[in-house]
């Protein structure tokens, strides 16, 4: 267990009501996580919380706690108290984020994966080409793109630009990597190409992913959460949840009968 | 009523052309006499209305350049006639004295105003771009939403006073500020470059904020997810993101510190002197047309086309080449 969430609540700014109630759940270490539900059911904001990028936008609420493992010492410790910008930085570096669109920075395919090394103060120019090469074979587009480092990021497909996100989330070597619905912009067979690689990424950092579609959180994750209207309605291995569920709500929803 | 829609359209999009053809063809034809009389040299002779022998008005290019390469000798506004002393080995006193007898013609150079428009405009630039960025940069990503709505309608209303108010109010109280802090003359290059880049500030910043604004936030918060800090985000992401936009907001305050006219002329003193120190008087190309228009006539009338036209390909030139600096850039 990487990361455990007891009791989280969590209130948008100028909300009244919060967006996510009592939640109970936890990532397990180098496994796969799934968070699926209909759309306005919280898992992205669950997912959001997980390495605080809600805190870029002031009044945002949170309750409970969300505990991080610290490698070090081996204990526990909960983010939601970090306030130091420089924690912040810890955190997002220990805890990487995959977004629904591909996000490619508007520069070469070699300075998008070096950035995040180069901002986590790496100025060793060998060790940076290195890690920027295994990187890119972590995420499967080494081949693709050995040719080309130095051509704007922004040419490559859709697919491509998102296996380089991923490969830019590797090479700071985070412990967790948290995925908001990263295939939902991509063809079947891009779409195919990712679910590999994520499930090839497990070996180096345990991952959590929303996902829209019921077979990919089926096909990947060993551990799955359905959430409805904020609630965690069920949280249990992924063949339990699909097989045999324990709640009305998360039968109907896997059956097809609403969402 | 498709045609007609076509044609309508597509007549008001050629209008552009006409009107900048037009504009284009009627400077050229009013400044004939000028380019025919003194060519290209026009933009390197320092010398404006000045009587000269005639034999010795072809010359006119290697004395200035003497005369460049002379200026720190040289400290009064009178280089000029000082130069020519030195190189008309027959003495200037005669020519002076016997302007009825010697053949002599009157000489018009474009260099001080168009050093002056360009010493002026590159003044504001190096003035307002900073500045700009910080409003911008502030105003998109640091302030507050509270704080960002009024400095940004401030910053508009800014931009929407009339020049003239510019000029008036740099004359009276920012120029002695200027002249105390700096020294030299309350008038000067100095203190209308300051004031045109006040005048740009604006501008720059309104474009560069909006165009920020664009930069998509999945963007930055990738960036925030890798361990970012906010300068980086900013540094990184958020100028590279939106640099189109901060060139376009350059173009346009280049655009309007180059052809300025009203508040420069209160401030840039109006003399047809070669700027020695950044806190001297000169002149620039609209100031030197909006005062001498009434008087000029003949060829001190054409002079004035010439310095037009040299005017128009400037800001013509600036602007085309940005354009295609940056849509190379982006491709």
């Amino acid at each position: 267990m990487v990361m455990s969430i007891e009791k989280f609540s969590f209130t948008y700014a100028g909300a009244s009501a919060p967006s996510l109630k009592n939640i109970n759940m936890e990532i397990a270490k180098n496994k796969i996580t799934s968070l699926i539900g209909p759309s306005g059911c919280g898992k992205s904001t669950l997912l959001r919380s997980m390495n605080r990028i809600h805190d870029l936008y002031p009044g945002n609420k949170y309750d409970g706690k969300i505990k991080l493992l610290n490698e070090d010492s081996g204990k526990m410790e909960n983010i939601l108290d970090i306030k130091k910008e420089n924690d912040f930085i810890n955190l997002r570096q220990k805890v990487g984020m995959i977004f629904q669109k591909p996000t490619p920075f508007p520069m070469s395919i070699f300075d998008n994966i070096a950035y995040g090394l180069k901002i986590a103060g790496i100025k060793n120019k060998t060790e940076i080409a290195d890690r920027v090469e295994q990187a890119l074979k972590d995420g499967a587009l080494y081949k693709e793109v050995h040719d080309r480092l130095n051509k704007s990021a922004m040419g490559l497909s859709g697919g491509q630009q998102q296996r380089l996100c991923i490969a830019r989330a590797v090479a700071v070597k985070p412990e967790i990597l948290l995925f908001d619905e990263p295939t939902s912009a991509l063809d079947p067979i891009s779409t195919a190409a990712i679910e590999e690689l994520i499930v090839e990424l497990k070996k180096d950092v345990s991952i959590a992913i929303v996902t829209h579609n019921m077979q990919q959180a089926s096909r990947i994750s060993v551990y799955t959460a359905f959430m409805y209207l904020g609630d965690l309605v069920e949280f249990d291995k992924t063949e339990n949840i699909f097989l045999n569920p324990k709640e009305k709500q998360t039968e109907d929803y896997i059956t097809g009968r609403f969402g | 009523m498709e045609k007609i829609f076509q044609k309508i359209s597509l007549s008001s999009a050629s209008l552009v052309f006409v009107i900048l053809i037009g504009i284009f063809i009627t400077l050229f034809n009013a400044s004939k006499p000028a380019i025919d009389e003194f060519g290209f040299n026009f933009i390197t002779d320092a010398r404006w209305n000045e009587e000269v022998p005639l034999d010795d008005a072809k010359k006119a290019p290697a004395s200035v350049e003497i005369n460049l390469d002379d200026m720190d000798f040289a400290s009064n506004d009178e280089i000029l006639l000082d130069d020519d002393m030195l190189l008309d080995e027959s003495g200037d006193d005669d020519i002076l004295f016997d302007e009825e007898d010697s053949q002599t013609k009157t000489v018009y150079g474009g260099l001080i105003p168009i050093v002056g428009t360009l010493l002026t405009t590159a003044i504001a630039l190096a003035f307002a771009l900073p500045i700009a960025m910080g409003i911008a940069v502030f105003l998109a990503e640091i302030a507050p939403k509270n704080i960002s709505h009024p400095v940004g309608i401030a910053i508009e209303l800014l931009a929407a006073i009339p020049s003239i108010i510019f000029g008036m109010w740099g004359l009276y109280y920012f120029a002695p500020i200027v002249a105390d802090l700096v020294g030299g003359y309350q008038v000067s290059l100095l203190t209308a470059g300051l004031v045109l880049g006040i005048m740009i500030l604006p501008f720059m910043a309104a474009i560069t904020r909006d165009s920020m604004n664009t930069t998509p936030d999945v963007l930055k918060e990738s960036a925030y997810a890798m361990g970012a800090t906010k300068f980086e985000v900013i540094k990184d992401i958020i100028f590279p993101y939106s640099k189109v936009g901060i060139i376009g907001s350059i173009i346009l305050a280049l655009g309007r510190a180059l052809g300025e006219t009203m508040a420069v002329a209160f401030l840039i003193g109006s003399i047809f002197s070669l700027p020695q120190a950044i806190n001297d008087p000169t002149i620039s190309i609209p100031v030197a047309m909006a005062n001498n228009f009434g008087e000029a006539s003949g060829l001190g009338e054409s002079s004035l086309f010439y310095l037009a036209l040299i005017l128009f390909v400037i800001s013509f030139g600036v602007i085309s080449f940005a354009k295609l600096y940056f849509l190379k850039g982006a491709k």
